[in-house]
């Protein structure tokens, strides 16, 4: 493999790293609230409003369902709106953003369920208020949950963006199709799909790490 | 104080109760009893469908969520599975409760300090609840529901899930609370054990109802209620030891002539400070009777001793009735468990 094509997937590695990085990071900034609603407004939960609930449900279950292909070129005009293009690495990361979020959106949901009611009603008992509730137990204590979720989300993120890349968003799906599929280069498809294996083992050995390292420091095995 | 919730079903019926300032009160029943859902409609965990729930005077049920959480910080309160924070170490969970208050950083952490220090726990200060014993997790759970200065305590089964030492050191611990700070503590357990060393009064709860109340020595020695009877006679061991189990009893006899050629058992409960002994050989030398005591047994209640002899009487049958009678002149509870044959009885 030529150094030029070498830089070439190096390249494309950091706009893939990008893409997830960006939309991963907002992904959590909005799907933690996002969770936080959906696990207050269910039956049952300190602020219960079923209508609102299914409501936002509805909109979690539609966007979850839909493909991501479609879902990205479906809000072409929303990303054009947005970034001012639908091509390239940063238009890229609206539409994995949109895809991500709700995916993060219930893995948070699923997190904070797992929270012990007996210590949410302890807190009630000192009058803690919902907010005080949120951010000093509910969170904290669904942290390591938090945590292996977004390494999820990330994973599932990896796939997208490798698909994004393909659909005129650059990095590494990108490359692979341009070099590796269309110039018959399979050096270029198998150098393309060892590193997002190895991207992908890294983000789930890094999560679960600092899954680790935070059960063992509250001493749970 | 009201019923529980849902349309039809009621945890709770026409329960009206009263509990005096700085003692500690015990709320006893079978399962499913109640016991639970009316303790914590003391701090509106559950709110009553209707009735109220007045602390000095103040109607819970009738304050804006705001005063609640206010009201709340005023009622510490401890559970069987002690709701530990897994996020937090032995002091985070201490402090808690006086962050919420919005206490400084520095007297947050006196108070902290001063509070593992009653609980004994200053060396777990910097460890996380999943690295502490179940005595030690309900020791940061006591530390934790004091430590805004309550001025009550509620302990829901807080001891069901420790071994009897344990137990024991828990409430000396609460005795401990209750007297130096006149914490008003209520208890409930299912342990009659746990009534029987700590509480002062108690309420014995049956299908959502009160069916007995009254001192803990009152409901003991003197149960009235059935569902009391049967959760204190297997404690005081009120029925008799396995070693009669061989020894056969006989109904009342049909006529004088066969009870004449069989001997009484009695099973005679002392209460109080009814001195035992005396009244014994006061029987065996005023009557004539012959008494050999099978079995006994000394309890405390509070303080108060409580007793319990088994006693064979023989002797002509007028000299036994006259034995009998001697006996109810006194402040003891009789029993006639039936009778034996002559010379029958085991040696125990
Ligand atoms: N939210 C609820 N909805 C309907 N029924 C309830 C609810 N909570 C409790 N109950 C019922 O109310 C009754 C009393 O329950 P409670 O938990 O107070 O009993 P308890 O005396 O504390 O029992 P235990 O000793 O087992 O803890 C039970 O029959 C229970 O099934
Ligand atoms: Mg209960």
């Amino acid at each position: 493999m030529s150094g030029a094509m070498q830089a070439l997937l190096f390249e494309a590695f950091c706009d893939t790293v990008f893409m997830i990085v960006v939309a991963g990071f907002l992904a959590v900034l909005f799907g933690v609230p996002l969770g936080v609603v959906l696990t207050l407004t269910a039956r049952g939960g300190l602020k219960q409003n079923l209508y609102f609930n299914r409501f936002l449900g509805v909109i979690v279950n539609a966007t979850r369902s839909t493909p991501f292909i479609i879902l990205m070129v479906a809000i072409i005009p929303l990303t054009r709106f947005l970034v001012g293009t639908s091509i390239g690495t940063t238009a890229a990361i609206v539409p994995l953003f949109l895809a991500a979020l709700p995916f993060m959106g219930r893995v948070v949901e699923g997190a904070l369920r797992e929270v012990d009611g007996g210590v949410i009603e302890a807190s009630q008992s000192m009058g803690a208020t919902p907010f005080q509730i949120v951010f000093r137990v509910l969170l904290p204590e669904a942290l390591p949950g938090l945590v292996g979720g977004a390494t999820l989300m990330l994973i599932s993120l990896v796939g997208y963006s490798a698909m994004a890349g393909a659909l005129g968003g650059g990095g590494l799906g990108d490359v692979a199709i341009r070099y590796g599929h269309q110039r018959f280069r399979p050096d270029v498809m198998a150098a393309t799909v060892v590193i997002l294996i190895v991207l992908v083992q890294g983000v789930q050995s890094a999560g679960d790490l600092v899954v680790r390292l935070i059960r063992k420091r509250r001493g749970i095995k | 104080m009201g019923s529980g919730s849902g349309e039809k079903f009621h945890a709770l019926k026409g329960v009206s109760i009263e509990i005096p300032d700085g003692c500690i009160f015990g709320v006893i029943g079978r399962s499913g009893a109640g016991k639970s859902t009316l303790v914590r409609t003391i701090n509106l965990l559950e709110r009553p469908t209707s009735g109220r729930v007045l602390i000095d005077g103040v109607d819970m049920t009738t304050l804006p969520a705001a005063e609640l959480r206010e009201a709340r910080k005023g009622i510490g309160m401890i559970f069987q599975s002690f709701n530990l924070l897994s996020s937090r170490t032995v002091a985070g969970n201490v402090a808690f409760p006086l962050q919420l208050a919005g206490w400084s950083r520095s007297a947050v952490g006196d108070r902290v300090r001063e509070l593992l220090e009653l609980v004994e726990l200053t060396e777990k200060r910097n460890d996380y609840p999943a690295q502490l014993s179940g005595g030690q997790k309900q020791r940061v759970g006591i530390a934790r529901a004091i430590a805004a200065g309550p001025k009550i305590l509620l302990c829901d089964e807080a001891t069901s899930a420790l071994d009897p030492q344990t137990t024991r050191s828990i409430l000396e611990l609460l005795q401990e609370i209750n007297l130096k700070f006149g914490l008003t503590i209520v208890l409930i357990t299912h342990e009659m054990s746990v009534i029987r060393e700590i509480c002062r009064e108690v309420v014995v709860l049956d299908g959502g109802c009160v069916v007995e109340r009254g001192t803990a020595f009152e409901v003991f020695t003197r149960p009235g209620a059935p569902v009391t009877r049967e959760l204190v006679s297997g404690f005081m061991a009120k029925d008799l030891p396995p070693q009669f189990a061989d020894m056969q009893f006989f109904p009342k006899p049909a006529s004088e002539d066969i009870a004449a050629g069989l001997n009484i058992v009695l099973r005679i409960s002392f209460l109080g400070d009814t001195a035992a002994s005396p009244v014994i050989s006061g029987m065996i030398r005023k009557c004539g009777v012959d008494a050999n005591i099978l079995y006994g047994t000394i309890d405390h209640i509070q303080g108060v001793p409580y007793g319990m002899l088994v006693v064979e009487l023989s002797g002509e049958s007028s000299e036994r009735s006259a034995a009998l009678n001697y006996l109810r002149n006194f402040n003891l509870e009789l029993e006639v468990i039936g009778y034996v044959r002559r010379n029958a009885s085991v040696a125990v």
